[in-house]
């Protein structure tokens, strides 16, 4: 007597199933096989190579009417089951009800559609099914047609690619900081998103949809930070969720998934489920290997033999013809883990082991994925890797234990790319010289006059030396930004700047870092560079700033804070120092001290008392006065022709311009300025790292003083006849500075490397200052916007807060 | 002890590389996430000085003291490199999106 068997749901899972218990007892089951979609079952992973036009929907049909035929299987494709009857063992669709003896769920899951305003506009489509290919097929046909893909994990790419590969213009907008964060860490992600941007693909990180737009149909979609994309076409996949809305109703347990043992069975015992409308021991699963296992325990379960499912581990590989990514396995960070890091800059590959104990236990590949089967072997084999550790990242075939190349990222440079920048000199231009002759750092100078000026460049000409003369060229050793990397400073801000990097992420894959994400000393560098060179691209990241930048708050030795308001050029008036006052009373502050500075120090503040004592003080118009930061610090000013019988200009007046002008600036160390009314210089000018001096004719402006650790006086940088030339000079001196200096040397230990003359030359020249004060300028048109009012809001008010209180909860 | 599971809050509370504090009666314990969304609880005080460590850079799994820069690891509380001592850590877990802690040690009335 046959059993009578029903399968709802048609998919990769289920037809692997039949497979198997069909082959074990041909004869044993009478099958009665539902699915919605109006076909059988064909290979879903193929619909990629399908929306690329590289394979057709009959290329990969996987059972076909003459196998279903055969195996003596009721088909009744295009019916959806709508109730599962427990009691009467019974599922109905809408053509009527059929009995099981067992059932057997395999809906898989339906694609997430987030519910912005707009999602139901034609045109807008998910991707999961063939209707769902053809329809993105079809819409591709318009010439110059716009497609918005919103999510850059595996399917979004793949559909992003396959519609590249047919002719539209395609945007991918992804919520996360880097593309397919589930499977690859941020290094792999960047690699990925180059490779994709050469093809063509324009890519929205951190993009969050608002709305898509449109009457009738799709024609944009609108992100929350106000851009724009047009679109003809909207393919949303943001994710899956399991397919468990029969399951529900029927009452069967019900996690994430359909709750399923190692046996595959439900809670009712009548009832199997596989695939990925199951959740086992608390894992879902998205990857098609765990469920042919799944499979094969389906069929032995209802065969009655015993069979357990364990989840296997997976690796992923992109369907990109061209991009080559691995992963696998396990690759967070943990206790006892290890990780071993290789770049190649030159040839864009990135490997990274991840080793606990003596196993390897994950690897994300990226450029050279070759090796990616055989790491994926040892971790499911769980291997003892102790005695090949040392090489183990170069693979197989490579035992002998190469070394990571230093010199790589000088290497990878194109001939276009500019090593000097004060004399444009471009890297084609200095292996040429060294191809007609040149052998040492003199000769490059009297050549090509590479390294002649600031000399900031030198490590990248002695690299180059090093590169392209091999062992006749020894390198003299520097010292490097930490232990990260082997580049000093100078150089990591000259590669950011030829090789236009402009994120973290760029920063480290293309000039080797040695560790995944950096340190407490490069991040801190890296992140001002980062943000003094691309103000425009590249944001800012507050957790690779110190505290006290972050927090925007001096840390106190007890870990509280004190809080400083700007006054201008020290001027104040009773409005302020009444807010101050009140504030004071109001937050019980210890400690209120004038400041070195020519401004009040409130000590002594709670944390979460920050933003609020911050929105009191901004109420009455003070903003933050940087204290604590790489940046403007103060503009500290003498009474001059105000009130004083010696004053020979408005240095008040001047000091108050020039802090307005420069203030949220961030640098490489912090920037102090003075203006002295005359050369009495109450204001303590000669000491600053600006400091003006007025006289009769003009001022002096003076350079790289200092009244810290070293005391030095400053330099004059020229004399001049009006405020404005003051001012201008002011500004481009800081901009300079801002661009070339290594993170914390303070102006004057910059000047003392590059020269007075060299910076004089720079900000002497008419056309040079102008685009040092343009860039300045455009620098603060993102920056210059005061930290306090920022955080004066609710959500920043709760993030400064603890975030939970245990204190008075009950113990137990 | 037994574990007491505590929902916390959100994972998304606490920004990548970053930390929040929980008050308890025996001071702040410090929650850190790192870049691959893992959450560690260690106690806030820097065995050197008392510096708050939920306000340090966070690498990898380690977080560098805001005060005088020593590594501590997120996982063992140890202090890395040529400095030594250990802070406390406690269980924590993400599942689901929410932060759950093991409170056993820190509702109770006294150091446990
Ligand atoms: C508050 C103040 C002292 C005061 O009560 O007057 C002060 C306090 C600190 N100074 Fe200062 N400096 C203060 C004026 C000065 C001055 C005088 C001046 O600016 O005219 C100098 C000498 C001038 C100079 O910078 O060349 C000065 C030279 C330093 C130095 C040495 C810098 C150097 O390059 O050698 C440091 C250490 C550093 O920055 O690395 C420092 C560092 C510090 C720090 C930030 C130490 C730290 O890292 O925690 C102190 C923070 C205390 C706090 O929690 O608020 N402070 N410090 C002054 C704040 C001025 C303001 O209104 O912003
Ligand atoms: C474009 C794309 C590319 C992919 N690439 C990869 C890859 O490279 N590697 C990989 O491992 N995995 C990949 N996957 C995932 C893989 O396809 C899935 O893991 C797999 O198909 C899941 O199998 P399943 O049987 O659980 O569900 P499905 O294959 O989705 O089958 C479920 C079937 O049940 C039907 N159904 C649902 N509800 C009902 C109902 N009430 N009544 C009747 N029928 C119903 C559905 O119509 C569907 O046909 C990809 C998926 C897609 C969409
Ligand atoms: S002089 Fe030293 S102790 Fe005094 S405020 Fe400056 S850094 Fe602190
Ligand atoms: S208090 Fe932490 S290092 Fe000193």
């Amino acid at each position: 007597m046959k059993r009578r068997l029903v399968v709802i749901g048609a998919g990769m899972a289920s037809g692997r199933a039949l497979e198997h218990l069909l082959a074990a007892d041909p004869g044993g089951w009478d099958v009665t096989l539902f699915n919605a979609e109006p076909r059988g079952n064909y290979n879903r992973i193929m619909l990629s190579p399908v929306l690329s036009g590289e394979k057709s929907y009959a290329e990969i049909v996987t059972h076909d009417d003459a196998w279903y035929a055969a195996q003596g299987i009721t088909c009744r494709f295009g019916e959806a089951i709508t109730a599962i009857d427990r009691a009467a063992r019974t599922v109905t669709c809408a053509n009527g009800t059929v009995a099981y003896d067992k059932l057997l769920i395999a809906t898989g899951s339906a694609p997430f559609i987030i519910p912005v305003p707009g999602h139901k506009l034609p045109g807008v489509v998910s991707y999961r099914d063939l209707d769902d290919t053809n329809a993105m097929i079809e819409a591709s046909a318009k010439p110059g047609g716009k497609a918005v893909v919103i999510g850059g994990g595996l399917l979004g790419l793949e559909a992003a690619a396959g519609l590249a590969a047919r002719g539209m213009e395609v945007t991918v907008i992804h919520l996360m900081g880097h593309l397919m964060e589930r499977q690859l860490d941020p290094a792999a992600g960047y690699l990925l998103q180059k490779d994709l941007e050469k093809r063509g693909l324009r890519i929205h990180c951190k993009g969050a949809t608002k709305a898509i737009l449109g009457t009738n149909r799709v024609e944009a979609v609108l992100l929350e930070d106000g851009t724009v994309y047009a679109a003809d076409l909207v393919c949303m996949a943001v994710g899956i969720r399991p397919e468990t809305r029969l399951a529900n109703s029927a009452a069967l347990e019900v996690g994430r998934g359909i709750t399923v043992n190692d046996q595959l069975c439900t809670s009712d015992p009548d009832i199997l489920a596989l695939g990925e409308c199951v959740e086992h021991d608390g894992q879902l699963f998205g990857l098609v290997a765990p469920l042919y296992d799944q499979a094969k325990v389906v069929a032995a379960t209802l065969a009655g033999t015993h069979a357990a499912f364990r989840p296997v581990q997976t690796a992923t590989k992109l369907k990109v013809t061209g991009v080559d990514l691995f992963s696998a396995g396990d690759f967070a960070e943990a206790e006892g883990r290890e990780d071993i890091v290789f770049r190649d800059p030159a040839r864009g590959i990135y490997k990274r082991l991840v080793i606990e104990g003596a196993r390897l236990i994950g690897a994300v590949m990226y450029g050279d994925t070759a090796d990616g089967a055989w790491f994926f072997g040892l971790i499911k084999e769980a291997a003892d890797i102790t005695a090949m550790r040392d090489t183990l990242i170069f693979g197989p075939a490579y035992q002998g234990g190469a070394q990571t190349d230093p010199l790589a990222a000088v290497a990878a440079l194109p001939p276009e790319a500019e090593i000097c920048g004060c004399n444009g000199i471009c890297k084609g231009t200095i292996t040429a010289a060294i191809g007609a002759g040149a052998s040492s750092l003199a000769d490059i100078r009297a050549t090509t006059k590479a390294s002649a000026s600031c000399g900031t460049c030198t490590g990248l000409v002695e690299q180059l030396l090093a590169v392209t003369l091999g062992d006749d060229f020894k390198l003299p050793t520097a010292q490097p930004v930490c232990r990260c990397t082997d580049l000093t400073h100078e150089d990591v801000r000259r590669l950011i700047k030829s090789q236009a990097l402009k994120s973290m992420p760029a920063v480290m894959q293309e000039l080797g870092w040695k560790t995944s994400c950096g340190c407490h000393v490069c991040r801190p560098a890296l992140n001002y560079y980062l943000l003094a060179d691309w103000p425009l691209d590249y944001t800012d990241d507050a957790q690779s700033r110190f505290v006290n930048e972050r927090n925007h708050a001096n840390i106190q030795k007890d870990g509280t804070y004190s809080v400083v308001p700007r006054m201008w050029g020290g001027m104040t008036n009773p409005r302020e120092l009444r807010a101050i006052a009140d504030a004071a009373d109001k937050y019980a502050i210890p400690a209120v001290k004038v400041t070195g500075g020519q401004r009040i120090d409130l000590l002594g503040v709670k944390k979460e008392h920050l933003p609020h004592i911050w929105a009191d003080l901004n109420a009455a118009g003070l903003v933050s006065g940087h204290a604590y930061s790489k940046g403007l610090r103060t503009v500290k000013t003498c009474v001059g022709t105000d009130f004083c019988r010696f004053g020979t200009q408005d240095s008040t007046g001047l000091g108050i311009k020039l802090e307005q002008r420069l203030w949220g600036s961030w640098t490489p160390h912090k920037v102090k300025l003075a203006v002295s009314g005359c050369p009495r210089n109450c204001a303590e000018s000669t000491c600053k790292d600006v400091g003006i001096i007025c006289v009769d004719s003009g001022f002096e402006v003076g350079v790289g003083g200092a009244a810290g650790m070293d005391l030095k006086h400053t330099e004059p940088l020229a004399k001049v006849a009006t405020e404005a030339e003051a001012i201008d000079l002011t500004v481009a001196f800081v901009q300079l500075y801002r661009e070339h200096a290594k993170y914390l040397d303070r102006p004057y230990k910059w000047l003392a490397k590059v020269g007075l003359p060299w910076v004089q030359q720079q900000v002497m020249d008419p056309a040079i200052r102008a685009g040092l004060i343009e860039r300045f300028d455009l620098s603060q048109t993102v920056y210059q916007r005061d930290p306090w009012a920022d955080r004066a809001t609710p959500a920043a008010q709760a993030a400064f807060a603890p975030l939970a209180d245990l204190t008075r909860e009950a113990a137990e | 002890m037994t574990q007491s599971w505590l929902d916390i809050g959100a994972l998304e509370d606490i920004p990548r590389r970053g930390a929040r504090v929980v008050k308890t009666r025996h001071g702040c314990v410090a929650l850190f996430r790192t870049a691959a969304d893992q959450v560690f609880a260690i106690d806030d005080r820097c065995p050197h000085k008392g510096g708050p460590l939920s306000e340090g850079i966070v690498h990898g799994n380690a977080v560098t003291c805001p005060l005088h820069n020593w590594v501590f690891s997120l996982e063992t509380g140890l202090a890395q490199g040529a400095d030594s001592g250990a802070v406390a850590t406690y269980p924590a877990e993400v599942r689901q999106g929410r932060i759950l802690l093991d409170c056993a040690r820190l509702i109770a009335g006294r150091a446990a």
